[in-house]
């Protein structure tokens, strides 16, 4: 699998976190430099602190005995162990007393506080080839470097005598490295945690990806029942798998309804295909006279226009059943639909000898659309006015709407013989199904399977009943809001 | 009572037209120009929708008949584009798609009529001679007169000779419909489509039993037949 740095780079997963990835290293940076900063100069403070307070005691010292005390004190406060630096000199700068056998050149001349910490050497730093005191006079350039660092405070006194008092910086020094090399360490750390983080975060988002592709890929390789991976996390991804299986289960029901208009097509239009050629090639082959071949002609288009209707009659049943009609829905009233197909109706009805009626007053909105309605209604009406014909008394379609709780019920009903086996009254909607009796009418069985897929298409229900004697027709449509 | 049946051969149609056909499928085109020629019309046609852009606009026709899918440039966006330059030849938008909401995107764009592959000749023919006519149309007479016969748009009443005829609303609009375009063939489709607004097939012959319950109103008693049966197309409304 292809989980290569590169490819992981290439994700958008990757390339967030490498980036979140040097902003913290950056910070973590500034972080450690501010912190080791902050404890240095802390500690730096305390040591004036403790200095200051050194040099007060000693300048009481100078008060209360004058030089020589002065000498007395430092020289016991040096000798002391981890002692402070302390130092007396003369106006030249020349060392006479303390703990601290050469300076760097130049504190001495320094008022106040060093502004630098200073390098110097202390006595008793076993120091082979140490100069004697007397050489350093001023501090000067030694051979072998001093070795620590110290801050100090140098002071003088009335008699331009020269007291210096310093400390050590070797320790908070020390501390500081430390506090930086642990810092440091963790920084390091937590980087490469980050890193290792980012990895496997953009290696199982590469994964899913790849999963994801690898699924698509063998769906647009013609296997349409193939579904994207749900891991079952429950994260993004399932999320999205998980819509794109809906959407590939709708496509899926698409392509299977497509599939099975185009077997319908084939199955049911060959049949009348067929006869069509056979006609044309009998008259073609018979010694005919031009009114002969004439009629052969005409009965060919009037063949050919059957045709057409058939095929119109599957093709919106198939589209109105798989749901991807266009046809737009707007608020319909059923009334209206019922007298103006009625009214259409109603000049054939009379001249048939059959009695058309529809009692339907006020409104009944459905949402819908309104040519599809008639439609489907045209066809009913057409049918149980052919079939009221059986009628033993006068012929009478009777059209009725009525409201339901949730619904409105559209009911064409005739006083013919019916349907009496409820199983085919069942079968009377399925396609191209045409019951006994109905063979010799007119017609390619499709009607009623149009009416239903229009009710389908509306979110109702079409529904064959008896209504002794003769057949009920239900339309039920879910009521429209509005209309309530 | 007589009925008049008139073979399409009698009829007089209006002057020869000149007819651009938009059309891919050759066969189909070139029968359409034959049968075009043969009903006295010139016929262009253009194999896809750039050329026959170009010759819309290079020349003045009396109507196009235009496929809406087509090579180079679709149909619907040929007639939006005519449309946008001020051209107002009458378009018959040909198309396999059959549904109301292809129909109504079809007319948005441009067009004025819209037939359903396949359709028979005379259906076509009775159609691009109305949309020839609609140029000088009678939308705007309150009064149509053909013969003795005569209809007010605004009192709604029909009479013929000295005579009231009383009609039902719909008969109305069917003789309103039918006189509008007096002289030229109606078919059933259009009927059903200009009368009663449906755009489906009905199984029975239900527009013959209304224009014969027509006929008999505005004929019976008379001498002359004025409402024909053109045989293999439709009707017409015509004087003598």
């Amino acid at each position: 699998m292809a989980l290569r740095l590169p490819a992981i780079m290439k994700t958008t997963a990757a390339r967030l976190s490498a980036l979140y990835l040097i902003l913290f290293t950056l910070c973590a940076i500034l972080l450690v430099f501010y912190m080791t900063s902050l404890s240095a100069r802390m500690l730096t403070t305390q040591t004036m602190e403790t200095i200051t307070e050194e040099v007060q005691g000693l300048a009481q010292s100078y008060q209360r005995g004058g030089l020589p005390y002065l000498v007395r004190t430092i020289e016991r406060r040096a000798r002391q162990p981890g002692a402070n630096l302390y130092l007396i000199a003369d106006a030249n700068g020349r060392i006479l007393s303390g703990n601290v056998e050469s300076l760097e050149l130049g504190v001495l001349s320094t008022d106040g506080w060093t502004d630098r910490p200073f390098a110097y050497q202390r006595f008793g730093d076993n120091n082979p080839d140490r100069r004697t005191a007397d050489s350093s006079t001023s501090g000067a350039a030694q051979p072998s470097p001093p070795r620590h660092k110290a801050i100090a405070l140098v002071s003088r006194l009335p008699n331009q005598m020269i007291v210096l008092v310093g400390r050590d910086l070797t320790e908070p020094e020390r501390f500081r490295e430390v506090v930086q090399r642990a810092l440091m360490a963790a920084l390091g750390m937590m980087g490469l945690g980050a890193l290792l983080i980012w990895y496997f975060v953009g290696r199982r988002a590469l994964k899913h990806i790849d999963q994801v592709s690898g699924a698509s890929r063998r769906i647009m390789g013609g296997d349409l029942s193939g579904r994207l991976p749900v891991t079952g996390a429950g994260d993004e991804f399932d999320r999205l798998s998980e819509n794109l299986n809906n959407m590939l289960a709708r496509i899926q029901d698409l392509n299977e309804g497509l599939r099975q208009v185009s077997d319908n097509i084939a199955h049911d239009l060959k049949t009348p295909l067929t006869r069509l050629r056979n006609r044309a090639e009998a008259a073609l082959s018979s010694n005919g006279t031009p009114a002969d071949y004439r009629a052969a002609l005409e009965n060919a288009i009037a063949e050919s226009d059957q045709l057409i209707r058939t095929f119109n009659a599957i093709l919106m049943i198939s589209r109105l059943e798989a749901g991807y009609s266009s046809e737009p829905v707007t608020k319909v009233d059923l009334a209206a639909a019922v007298r103006d197909v009625v009214e259409l109706y109603e000049p054939v009805a009379e001249e048939s000898g059959v009695v058309l009626e529809a009692p339907v007053e006020g409104a009944f909105m459905v949402n819908g659309n309104r040519e599809l309605i008639a439609q489907a209604l045209s066809n009913i009406v057409d049918n149980a006015i052919k079939y009221s014909l059986d009628s033993t008394g006068t012929p009478t379609v009777k059209v009725t709407l009525e409201k339901g709780a949730q619904e409105v019920r559209l009911r064409v009903a005739d006083n013919g013989q019916g349907i009496p086996d409820p199983v085919d009254r069942e079968r009377a909607t399925e396609r191209f199904v045409r019951l006994e009796k109905s063979r010799s009418q007119p017609g390619s069985g499709l009607g009623l399977s149009l009416c239903k897929a229009v009710m389908k298409f509306h979110h109702g229900r079409l529904e064959l009943a008896s209504a002794d004697p003769g057949l009920s027709v239900t339309m039920t449509f879910p009521q429209s809001e509005a209309g309530k | 009572m007589h009925v008049s049946i008139l073979e399409p051969a009698e009829i007089n149609y209006s002057g020869p037209m000149k007819i651009l056909v938009i059309e891919d499928d050759r066969e189909a085109a070139e029968y359409l120009e034959k049968a075009l020629e043969e009903a006295g019309h010139t016929a262009h046609v253009a194999g896809d929708g750039e050329t026959g852009f170009a010759l819309a606009e290079s020349s003045d026709y009396d109507v196009m008949i235009i496929d809406r899918m087509l090579p180079r440039r679709d149909g619907l966006s040929v007639i939006a584009g005519l449309r946008s330059r001020g051209n107002t030849t009458p378009v018959l938008i040909l198309s396999a798609l059959g549904e109301v909401d292809d129909r109504v995107t079809g007319l948005r764009a441009g067009g004025d009529d819209y037939l359903t592959k396949p359709y028979a000749f005379s259906e076509l023919l009775a159609r691009i001679e109305v949309l020839n006519r609609r140029a000088t149309s009678r939308e705007s007479e309150t009064v149509y007169r053909i013969g003795d016969l005569e209809l007010d748009r605004l009192s709604h009443t029909v009479r013929r000779g000295a005579v009231d005829i009383t009609l039902q609303p719909r008969e109305f609009r069917l003789l309103e419909y039918l006189m509008r375009h007096a002289g030229q063939v109606v078919t059933r489709t259009m009927l059903l489509e200009n009368v009663w607004d449906y755009h489906f097939d009905p199984q029975t012959n239900v527009i013959d039993v209304h224009v014969s319950r027509l006929r008999g109103k505005i004929e019976k008693g008379f001498d002359s037949p004025i409402l024909h049966t053109v045989r293999g197309a439709g009707y017409m409304l015509k004087a003598g």
